[in-house]
């Protein structure tokens, strides 16, 4: 596919993004604005699935170990097909297969539940090691935010990684700075990422998050690594394509009110 | 005298039959398969054992990530880090995703001995049992252990079974069925019943035996599966019998006591004690010497029967 048609469709994600998250009134726009571009080069370049057939063998598959983007995964999911695009408006609404977080076992194409940080990458690592005893060729592939990584869990889960040899998992990390209270600096230290990754055993790329020749480019290498998982280290922009909330941390968990949905759409292209 | 065998090596000999029957058994240990024995699947398995260090946490993610991909996961470590470390991953990742795991947590409770409070959990059966479509199992002996290990993994969903480090009398015949879900009659008795779960089963008969002797006559119920709890036994056990002595090695808060306490207080009340550890952290000690300090021996258990009855 053309990077062109991808960002148009990243444009048709983001929009989604804050359509979902306006109509439930709450949600996280800032961390799935800043995945969307990962996020789409995943569902429509990169991973080998088929929405009429979620549970197909030997399929790629995809965690959202950033539960909280759910916004951003449920928008790529419909947009494929796993499910009616005029689902999103219910996003945790009550009786909504859309949680707030992603559950497995109500919406086809979530491949594993999440919204505790740090677990997404662990059961990663668990899939890969099953792919591996089943000799299949299907990745595993999993997305961090950058707070997350001060999770302890994570780093036993990149240990094992590393320790397993696990070529067929690529973890990618959403490196956009921010967390729930301000920047990663002031809250706790996560750098530097890429030198933790690589003596923990992972290929280490570091790219810019919303550049998708770079992102393609980036899991075309992953896929080529032999030997050891590898990490994308992507930068991006929390907020990315919604001017006021680009770079706010204040942004991670709120939802728009009406005239601010409205600049937002307009800012995309769209409207509510 | 009865042989005895602890529950945990009924645990390594099931996992060798299992993985001859079933390929897509795989294990997980956390550096302690020597002492839950799950080494004996490694030796002869070694391309489906895994071991994921020291890190809990991560071995209950990994297990649901493999079960989630179609394999049917045991995993192992002390019952404390088992349980205690590993919750919030048991709960969101293996039980909140109906995960084919089975959570096999040896050393647990007081006799797992000198190695003192840090290691003995007495609080496993509570977190477990309050997470919904959880099973728990306990089982008495080897006989018990085996054949619910087996049960457990034929069956699709999460469990959790609790085994101990310290030899236990065998106090089944071999060969003997075991059903998730239903309790065993294994004494009959009218005057008052024992509901025991795990090593506390033969501590109930034998009091029961003692009690026998002074013309009481007590109702002994292995009650291996915590959750699903047999409600009809536990209901026929208040009404048939009218007072009901439950019998742990676990912490009086939340385990077998509460269990029971619940249902019989909606369906049937009636008199009730419950022995079991009191609130308390427990201690370096021998096995039976902290049977006796924490108050789960089998006159215990007849003392209460007096006191309930």
């Amino acid at each position: 596919m053309e990077h062109t048609q991808l960002q148009q469709i990243a444009k048709t994600v983001r929009q989604d993004i804050i359509r979902e998250v306006y109509s439930a009134g709450s949600g996280h726009p800032g961390g799935s604005l800043s995945a969307a571009d990962l996020l789409t080069a995943l569902y429509f370049s990169e991973m080998r699935i088929d929405p009429a057939q979620p549970a197909l063998e030997d399929r790629d598959r995809f965690v959202l170990s950033k539960g909280h983007a759910a916004p951003a995964l449920y928008a790529c999911l419909a947009e494929r097909g796993f499910f009616p695009k005029e689902d999103l408006v219910t996003l945790r609404k009550i009786g909504s297969r859309l949680q707030g977080h992603p559950s497995m076992k109500m919406l086809p194409g979530v491949e594993m539940s999440t919204g505790s940080l740090g677990q997404g990458i662990s059961a990663a690592v668990g899939m890969a090691l099953a792919g591996r005893l089943d000799g299949g060729s299907g990745r595993v592939y999993t997305l961090l935010g950058d707070g997350e990584l001060q999770e302890g869990i994570v780093w036993e889960a990149a240990m094992a990684a590393g320790h397993y040899k696990l070529d067929n998992l690529c973890a990618i990390v959403d490196h956009n700075g921010l967390q729930i209270d301000g920047r990663n600096e002031d809250v706790m230290n996560v750098m530097p990422i890429a030198e933790k990754f690589a003596v923990f055993g992972w290929n280490v790329l570091e790219i810019d998050g919303h550049d998708f020749e770079q992102i393609l480019d980036a899991l075309e290498m992953a896929r080529k690594c032999k030997g050891m998982p590898t990490v994308i280290v992507a930068e991006t922009v929390k907020g990315k394509g919604v001017s006021f909330m680009e770079g706010q941390a204040g942004w991670h968990g709120k939802a728009p009110n009406e005239e601010q949905a409205k600049q937002a759409m307009a800012e995309l292209g769209g409207e509510l | 005298m009865a042989e005895r065998i602890a529950t945990r090596a009924s645990y390594g000999k099931a996992l060798v039959e299992l993985g001859a029957e079933n390929p897509d058994i795989v294990v997980l240990d956390a550096d302690l398969s020597g002492s839950t024995q799950t080494k004996k699947f490694a030796d002869v398995y070694p391309d489906r054992f895994f071991n994921a260090g020291i890190a809990e946490a991560n071995m209950m993610g990994m297990a649901a990530g493999l079960a989630v991909s179609g394999k049917t996961v045991f995993a192992s470590s002390f019952a404390m880090f088992a349980s205690g470390r590993a919750y919030e991953i048991i709960r969101n990742s293996i039980a909140y995703t109906g995960a084919n795991v089975k959570i096999c947590a040896t050393h647990a409770g007081v006799t797992v001995g000198e190695d003192g409070a840090s290691h003995q959990c007495v609080e496993d059966l509570s977190l477990m049992r309050t997470i919904p479509g959880m099973t728990v199992l306990n089982p008495a002996d080897d006989v018990s252990a085996r054949a619910l290990i087996k049960a457990a993994a034929a069956y699709k969903g999460p469990v959790y079974i609790r085994l101990g480090r310290a030899a236990v009398p065998v106090i089944y015949e071999e060969g003997k069925t075991f059903e998730i879900g239903k309790a065993l009659r294994v004494r009959e008795g009218k005057d008052a019943a024992i509901l025991a779960t795990g090593i506390m089963v033969n501590e109930a008969l034998q009091a029961a035996e003692m009690l026998a002797a002074e013309g009481i006559e007590c109702r002994v119920v292995d009650v291996h599966t915590i959750k699903p709890l047999d409600k009809d036994e536990v209901v026929a056990a208040a009404k048939e019998c009218g007072c009901i002595v439950t019998a742990e090695e676990h912490s009086v808060i939340g385990g077998l006591g509460s269990a029971v306490a619940e249902t019989v207080c909606k369906e049937a009340p009636c008199r009730m004690a419950m022995v079991g550890v009191q609130d308390v952290f427990g201690q370096s000690g021998k096995p039976g010497e902290l049977m006796e300090q924490y108050g789960l021996t089998a006159t215990d258990i007849a003392k209460a029967v007096k006191n309930c009855l």
